[in-house]
């Protein structure tokens, strides 16, 4: 088992290097110039190429890619061009924002998804059956941009029952230990806070959860009608066994193997949705942190918060195979 | 397997907590008032750079530093002319080298240390310690080999009067200290906070500095204390929202009361629904065809030229920019003094455009190229369809236009270096003098090849005369004369095919009052109230 993980941990070195340059390179691609964008209109040429010169953009391609990668095994994020902020610092303060909302959009898509996807199976070709895998099917295909802004219009514009963007109301106080402020406001005993954040973090929650949900609800039946028709089933049935301990205890077991993968594939992906989700609610995350990067070409931050991501996804995938070895104890690590 | 059901039970009950709040987590009245406190909150698309205005020349940035600093001079509320601010007083020797500015004796930084002459000395000293000083360096004509530009220096002659020495004559020069790059800012705090002075500022403002939550949001307060008008809000939050459609959102449910940036098809929403009001920015900018005059060929040909501009129908380009924009016929926008509104606009009219063509001696018309940019800029929304309208509309009078389109930066490479025959580009307005327009775009002395802001190279004796003359003459109604005049010279002339002033619109809650956006893109928010 050390030996998988550390060899897996090893094949990280590759794959990383490889987002390194993927992002080193999209970001360069892109159009302009990030002195002009701090510059402006209005700045001379002399003026543009201190700046560029100052910042590094004037050297070789393969010079600032080195100096990147060079920073980066030092364990340094780099610096901001636009805040002059330390990037490791500010990716701290924001990283708890994201994952909060990807936590709570990836309970709330298992949850959902697994008990629609279990009675959908259970309940083949029944209304419930029907009506869930159409909305499924809605929600693997609805962009999360739109999706957010109906969202939007309907509880913050309409019907004015759920904040339209933020984490927390401005003036209401709430004293950080973990910056996840769900976990904070309870362990403060803090039911205000705890009331406004999870207000704040019900819409843009729910936007990132549609796909994920969507997904897992149609994995779960398809992979529940597979086991539901093995013959350890039909066993338990004839045996007269208690049909939800049936579908719970011997039926959902086995079927939550490649609900599993995609639960562990989706959560990384939540991260990268998390960009156009925090853009719509203003959500202060590193999806919104990067997004502003682009459109300021604050090169570093999109560099080094892209290669972030990619280690958080990579990780997550490999908790989700460790976890195979415990929903199915014949899989062995090699 | 009873840690499945505890799981599971413990997620319901979460999802039932969940859906309590769902309906009594109102936050509607987090808006204006809190106890008693009137908040301002407007809605932005990005974050400002930096809050040091001297550094930056980026919009966001001089929306709130402009709450913060004041000049020695600003501009009137509603158009570019210039008043006192901390200066009181002002003359200039009959050389026009040298002015002296009478400051203000009651004047206090936010941080409590009295305003006097020695700190207008410092910050101009400041400003030319590095090229970082962008709006210095561009406007002074500063460089690395003399950083002090047309400012040979600034001198304290008493404790609250000011001397400036010029090296030349500079009409435009109180136009230019009234912008807001040179706001005044605190010596001792620029002192105290070195390379952080620009998340710290400290000026004389209306309003005072709070904070800054970087990319979310930054927030200033009343200056009980300002020498001017007291503001009538008591915080003012500038908040960014990235997206134009979740802003006008917020808007709608009154979590902000003012914003930037609306989509086209919000503005008839806004002005459809009674909460919501729509509020225009008056133009600063000109969006032009230029015509190069420098090539052999055509266009080179006045009756071309003005042809050109009887053939297109403006009206049609208008509607492209889809509510934010208006007729240009003159090179500065309406907003600036000096504007010529006698003079007529060429008329529509495609048969006496296709007797010009014929006089000219192209009655079968001729083959020519029209450069434009791939992406929107604020003066040109669609720079592709309106390339492509006016190609239609040449093909009326057997004018055959080939569009390239290249991206921003070649495009001003290609134009600076003459490579064009016509071309798409627009100026935003700087300080508010027709020079700033007429001069960087059309008189001779900027049509040089390779870094020509006149990229019609129209090279008219006339005109360079008139600009000159009005560059040193510092008396107001003069100059004003001369640029009249000017314009009719250029109108005559016809090297661009003057397109449209943008007038950016705001969104506003319907409580706000007596809010004047400036041309100059922004204003200090004192005299905006918010009803009841």
């Amino acid at each position: 088992m050390i030996k998988y993980i550390s060899r897996r941990l090893l094949m990280l070195i590759p794959v990383l290097i490889g987002v390194s340059i993927l992002a080193f390179s999209l970001i360069h691609l892109v159009p302009g110039d990030p002195a002009r964008s701090i510059l402006g209109e209005k700045a001379t040429k002399d003026q543009l190429e201190a700046l560029q010169e100052e910042l590094g953009l004037n050297d070789p391609y393969y010079v600032q890619y080195g100096r990147f990668l060079g920073d980066i095994l030092q364990g340094n994020l780099g610096e901001s061009i636009q805040s002059k902020e330390s990037i490791g610092v500010e990716l701290i303060q924001k990283l708890p924002a994201t994952i909060e909302l990807a936590v709570f959009a990836m309970l709330v898509a298992v949850i959902v998804g697994v008990i629609a996807g279990v009675i959908a199976a259970v309940k083949q070709y029944s209304w419930f059956d029907n009506m869930s895998m159409t909305a499924a099917l809605f929600g693997v295909s609805m962009p999360i941009f739109w999706l957010g802004l109906m969202m939007i219009w309907l509880f913050s514009v309409t019907f004015d029952i759920l904040p339209p963007s933020g984490r927390l109301t401005a003036g209401v106080e709430l004293h950080t230990i973990t910056n996840f402020y769900l976990i904070d406001s309870i362990l403060t005993g803090n039911w205000l806070a705890f009331k406004d954040s999870l207000s704040h973090i019900l819409m843009p929650g729910l936007a990132l959860a549609t796909i994920p949900m969507a997904i897992i609800a149609r994995m779960t039946r398809s992979s529940m009608l597979e086991v539901m028709r093995q013959d350890y089933i039909r066993t338990a049935n004839a045996k007269g066994l208690k049909k939800t301990i049936i579908i719970f205890q011997h039926a959902l077991k086995n079927a939550s193997l490649p609900v599993l993968t995609v639960i562990g594939l989706q959560f990384g992906l939540l991260l990268g949705g998390a960009v156009l989700t925090e853009t719509i609610f203003s959500w202060p995350g590193i999806g919104r942190y990067v997004y502003l990067a682009v459109l300021g070409r604050d090169y570093p931050v999109v560099q080094s918060t892209i290669l972030i991501i990619a280690i958080i996804f990579v990780l997550v995938n490999l908790i989700t195979d460790i976890l195979y070895k415990y929903l199915d104890p014949r899989i062995k690590f090699e | 397997m009873k840690k499945r059901y505890l799981f599971m039970l413990l997620a319901v009950v979460a999802m039932i907590i969940s859906a309590c709040s769902d309906s009594t987590g109102s936050t509607a009245d987090d808006g204006d008032e809190k106890g008693g406190k009137k908040t301002l909150v407007f809605g932005r698309g990005a974050d400002s750079i930096q809050l040091d205005p001297s550094k930056v020349t980026d919009g966001e940035s001089i929306y709130v530093t402009n709450q913060i600093y004041d000049t020695l001079v600003r501009y009137e509320e509603e158009n570019t002319e210039v008043k006192a601010a901390l200066a009181t007083d002002w003359d200039v020797s009959d050389d026009g080298l040298v002015w002296t500015f009478q400051l203000r004796d009651d004047v206090k930084f936010h941080d409590g240390t009295d305003f006097a002459a020695d700190d207008v000395v410092f910050n101009f000293e400041r400003w030319t310690t590095s090229a970082e000083f962008v709006y210095y360096g561009y406007m002074f004509g500063a460089s690395e080999e003399d950083m002090g530009g047309i400012i040979e220096k600034v001198e304290a002659t008493g404790d609250y009067e000011v001397q400036i020495t010029l090296s030349e004559p500079n009409a435009p020069f109180l136009q230019t200290l009234a912008m807001p790059p040179f706001g005044i800012a605190s010596p001792e705090a620029v002192e105290e906070h070195g390379d952080d002075y620009f998340k710290n500022p400290v000026g004389t403002g209306p309003f005072i500095f709070k904070e800054w939550v970087a990319d979310d949001s930054i927030t200033v307060t009343k200056n009980e204390d300002y020498f001017g008008e007291v503001a009538k809000v008591d915080e003012v939050i500038f908040r960014v929202i990235p997206d134009n459609g979740a802003r006008f959102m917020e808007l709608q449910a009154g979590t902000i009361d003012l914003m930037t940036g609306l989509n086209p098809q919000d503005i008839s929403t806004a002005e459809g629904d009674d909460a919501l009001q729509i509020i225009r920015r008056p133009s600063m900018n000109v969006a032009y065809m230029a015509m190069n005059t420098d090539k052999e060929g055509p266009l080179s040909d006045k009756r071309v030229r003005q042809a050109i501009n009887m053939a297109v129908n403006k009206e049609e380009l208008i509607a492209l920019y889809e509510g934010i924009g208006k007729e240009a016929k003159n090179p500065i926008p309406p907003s600036l003094w000096g504007y010529n509104d006698d003079i007529e606009a060429y008329p529509f009219d495609v048969e006496k455009a296709k007797a010009l063509l014929a006089e000219a001696g192209y009655a079968d018309g001729f083959d020519i190229t029209l450069n434009t940019f791939s992406n929107p800029r604020p003066y040109m929304p669609q720079p592709k369809v309106t390339a492509q309208a006016i190609a239609e509309m040449l093909k009326a009078v057997n004018i055959n236009v080939e569009i390239i389109e290249s991206d921003w930066d070649t495009h001003l490479t290609l134009t600076e270096n003459g490579e064009h025959d016509m071309a798409f580009l627009g100026w935003t307005g700087d300080n508010g003098d027709p020079d700033n327009f007429m001069y960087v775009l059309l008189d001779k002395d900027n049509a040089t090849v390779g870094s020509a802001g006149n990229i019609a190279f129209y090279k008219s004796d006339k005109l360079h005369d008139l600009l000159k003359a009005a560059q040193v003459e510092m008396d107001q109604d003069k100059r004003t004369e001369l640029y009249l005049e000017a314009q009719e010279v250029i109108h005559e002339d016809a090297p661009w095919l003057p397109i449209a002033h943008t007038t950016p619109p705001l969104a506003a809650s319907s409580s706000i009052a007596d809010y004047i956006p400036h041309p100059t893109g922004s204003e200090p928010f004192n005299l905006l109230d918010m009803k009841e």
